[in-house]
């Protein structure tokens, strides 16, 4: 297990390696002068010349890679063309934000799906099944934009249970945070409930065709302990997945949220790189959101090993 | 042949079952799939219920336990005894309490049986969970003495142990030790011992017997196998098709069956007795094998297991129009044998010569050629046939291959098809549209459609019920007769290997441990472990044909 956890580690290094080449050339390849595409169409020969040198763009190519990868592994991500400071210092304030928020929304969606997965399984083909997958197409359809306005004109502006927009984060005091982060992590959810109430539904309904679900009905045991306790562990691998999958695409930044809710998340600080050109930010998020890829593919897949025995590595 | 012979007339009578009968849940019109089964089991009787697959076996011992599947089964009527009370008309609740306290079930395959994410102790321990309040400590105690009961070797390991770790015996007595703690004073048994080993069968049965004894526990045991039923039975019910046909003691039974169809299972049950020698082919082998070798887990960087030695210096060879059989247990290296000179898994080492080709370490493009010489027919008609694809595209799939005409193709699928005892419009259907032994039929006219030299044949009776069974033997052995093909016949199964076999080779732990005539390996066993296959093999001093003990030859 530990020779597994040692080699899988070892694994991430080649995977990182390509996406820092992939990331390095990502400016350098990119058609024209890549001072000029930096600068924008305004700049002057003085500026140019200025970012080439802050860059380091005069350089051979190679000598470049190896400058940048010694200041990567220190740590240093370099600085914003549009506001000077550290990338590092400009994610690590915005993580936060989207970390918190994904972690309630995969909690929101676990809680929330997996008994009604499991429900409509046990009364597969009745009314409760079809009401599960009739709210997992809707789920599904609905765009999160339309979703989000839809609960702020409910629940923040018709019943002011909650506020319209904004982010507070837990340290000022959970209740605060809760208030705010409720709505944008319900309207995240949907998607999810859908996804991981259809993939417990599936799994579950192929585990309660199994011999020892009739060994333990044999037994005498109530119906809720044959589900939950005989069914879903069996049944878990696959929802591991679909729920691990789920969050590292909520820790990548989920930009329309954000927007409709004004959290200031990783999501819309790549956007406004991108739009802004502000390319060591862009290459600080693609290296963050890979490198964050391959640990929670690391973690589901040691995962498997404690709902299933006989996995073993 | 000793069968038993207590009366249980005074005996007081634990379960009464009278005129039960089920239907299709939401179609009363359609003929029930039990019709008014009666039967009555006594304190320590054993009562065997055997029939064909459809018969209703299963579907008695699932009513008894309200197991029946929600939605698709319903009990119509008739009544459920038990202590007085009628099992059909108690709730969810009052049927939850009966199970396993008065009532207890094993089943067929206790590969599946339990469940493999939870410790197998913690999995009996759940019994005393749910209908009792015991301490940690002495639910441990009663766990670990049920285990004993069982005769599981080192229960302190086992009682940590998941299911896959253990033995398919070890996981039965699990099932066993599970179902015995509460000691119910009813055991349904359905066909516990079908998955196993004969040895571990009679092991097996042994243990049932045992506990019977000691506990005075009525059995229910539901079976196919005729040989079971001799070695076991105190009264033996028939079924067909919903209905309990006939029923009596059971060496009245196999001394003086009454019915038609009763007489014909028992005819068709495969004798232990080797056919007569055929007289010696002309002519070299078409397929031989020598020194034959496969190994696993031998290669790779990081591997520090032991290599297992699945096959180990197998030799034989097999003239055109003869059959070879392979009999051992699992685990013996028998399927490996097969699957080698198929050329599914690539051998260790040794040689395979077929068509006076040397095929063993061909590449599997210059393989492709040789490939239509050697067939298979698998065990499991129900998953080696592809669902949706036609029988015809199944069957002309292998010609198109090795460049037949498609027309000319389809054409011989349907001569193929009456060949094999099939309409030939059956080119056009589907293989869900067949039972079982139809499906088998399918499968031999897809392997001879390639007129191979060889034929493989991988438990492939091993599914179906005994008098299908004798049907595609004697399909097997009249292809063999027009068309001159060898078959290597692969089975666990002591009695189908005398029907058939013209010479007998044995297996054990990868080796070959006898290799002679299939009269002589049967009559005259000359290793210890054959000799031990013989005499575990249930029923074998009953010439079941014939209603009575086998003469000693």
């Amino acid at each position: 297990m530990l020779g597994y956890i040692i080699r899988r580690i070892l694994a991430v290094i080649p995977v990182m390696t390509i996406v820092a080449i992939f990331v390095f050339l990502l400016l350098r390849l990119t058609p024209g002068d890549p001072a000029a595409i930096i600068a924008g169409d305004m700049a002057t020969p003085a500026q140019l010349e200025r970012i080439r040198t802050s860059l380091g763009l005069s350089d051979p190519l190679h000598v470049q890679f190896v400058t940048w990868v010694g200041l990567l592994l220190k740590g240093e991500l370099g600085t914003s063309l549009i506001s000077n400071t550290p990338v590092t210092q400009m994610i690590g304030q915005r993580i936060w934000p989207t970390f918190n928020i994904a972690v309630l929304t995969i909690v929101l969606s676990v809680l929330i799906a997996v008994p009604m997965g499991v429900l409509a399984a046990w009364r597969h083909r009745t009314w409760v099944d079809y009401a599960v997958m009739a709210f997992s197409v809707l789920g599904f359809s609905i765009p999160v934009f339309v979703i989000g306005y839809l609960f702020i004109q409910a629940f923040a502006i018709e019943l002011r249970w909650f506020p319209v927009q904004g982010y507070a984060a837990p340290s000022e005091g959970f209740g605060k945070f809760l208030a705010r982060a409720i709505l944008p992590c319900l309207t995240l959810a949907t998607i999810y409930v859908a996804l991981i109430a259809r993939m417990t539904r599936a799994s579950m309904l192929e585990v309660l065709g199994e011999d020892y679900i009739r060994t333990a009905r044999a037994k005498g045991v109530k119906e809720t302990v044959v589900l939950f306790r005989h069914a879903l562990r069996n049944a878990a691998v696959p929802i591991m997945t679909i729920i691990g999958t789920g969050f590292a695409l909520l820790i990548g930044g989920v930009v329309v949220t954000e927007s409709v809710f004004n959290i200031p998340g990783i999501g819309r600080l790549t956007v406004d790189a991108i739009l802004a050109r502000d390319y060591p930010v862009i290459q600080g998020m693609i290296l963050l959101t890979s490198g964050l890829y391959v640990f929670i593919n690391l973690v589901i897949d040691l995962s498997y090993t404690f709902f299933d025995p006989r996995i073993r590595y | 042949m000793k069968f038993k012979t207590r009366s249980f007339d005074a005996a007081p009578s634990v379960l009464e079952i009278e005129d039960l009968t089920v239907q299709l849940a939401g179609n009363r019109t359609a003929a029930p799939v039990l019709d008014k089964v009666s039967l009555k089991i006594r304190q320590g009787e054993t009562v065997c219920l055997v029939g064909e697959s459809g018969s209703g076996k299963s579907v008695t011992s699932l009513s008894v336990m309200g197991l029946l599947p929600k939605g698709a089964l319903e009990a119509t009527g008739g009544r459920i005894g038990l202590e007085g009370r009628n099992l059909l008309e108690l709730g969810p609740q009052a049927m939850r309490e009966m199970r396993a306290q008065k009532i207890s079930m094993i089943f067929q395959e206790p590969m599946t049986a339990l469940n493999p994410v939870m410790r197998v102790g913690d999995q009996i321990g759940e019994v005393l969970d749910t209908h009792t309040r015991l301490p940690a400590r002495e639910k441990r105690a009663r766990v670990l003495d049920i285990m004993n009961q069982v005769h599981l070797p080192d229960v302190e390991r086992i009682h940590r142990s998941y299911p896959h770790q253990l033995s398919g015996g070890q996981r039965q007595r699990i099932m066993i030790a599970m179902a015995l703690i509460l000691e119910p004073q009813l055991l349904i048994a359905d066909e516990p011992t079908t998955a196993l080993d004969v040895t571990t069968q009679k092991q097996i049965l042994g243990l049932i017997a045992e506990l019977q004894e000691k506990h005075g526990t009525a059995v229910l045991f539901i079976t196919h196998d005729m040989g079971v039923v001799a070695e076991i039975a105190d009264t033996v019910h028939v079924m067909k098709l919903g209905r309990i046909v006939e029923h009596a003691p059971v060496e009245d039974l196999l001394r003086r069956p009454r019915e038609d169809y009763t007489k014909q299972l028992l005819q068709s049950v495969p004798s232990l007795t080797p056919r007569p020698a055929r007289p010696e082919p002309q002519g070299g082998a078409v397929l031989s094998v020598s020194g034959l070798q496969k190994t696993y887990g031998a290669h790779g960087v990081f591997a520090r297991r032991e290599a297992t030695r699945a096959a180990n210096d197998v030799s034989f060879s097999i003239p055109r129009g003869r059959t070879l059989g392979i009999v051992g247990e699992s685990g013996s290296g028998k399927s490996t044998v097969a699957r080698c000179i198929m050329r599914l898994i690539d051998p260790t080492e040794g040689d395979i010569r077929v068509a006076d080709r040397e095929i063993a370490r061909l590449s599997r493009h210059a393989l492709r050629p040789y490939r239509k010489h050697i067939q298979i027919v698998f065990q499991d008609p129900f998953r080696s046939l592809n669902p949706r694809w036609t029988i015809g595209r199944s069957l002309i799939e292998g010609p198109l291959n090795i460049g037949a005409d498609r027309k000319a193709a389809l054409k011989r699928a349907a001569e193929l098809l009456t060949l094999v005892g099939l309409p030939d419009d059956a080119v056009n259907r589907y293989p869900h549209q067949f039972s079982g032994g139809q499906r088998q039929r399918v499968a031999i006219a897809r392997a001879i459609a390639m007129e191979p030299d060889v034929l493989v044949a991988d438990e492939a009776v091993s599914a179906l019920d005994v008098s299908v069974q004798a049907q595609v033997l004697d399909l097997l052995d009249e292809l063999q007769k027009k068309l001159g093909i060898a078959i290597l016949f692969i089975t666990h199964d002591l009695r189908v290997a005398a029907q058939i076999c013209d010479e007998v080779v044995v297996m054990q732990h990868g080796h070959v441990v006898e290799h002679d005539t299939a009269a002589n390996v049967l009559a005259n066993p000359q290793h210890a472990y054959t000799r031990a296959l013989i005499e575990a093999a249930p029923g074998r001093l009953w010439d079941f044909a014939n209603f009575r003990e086998l003469k000693s030859a």
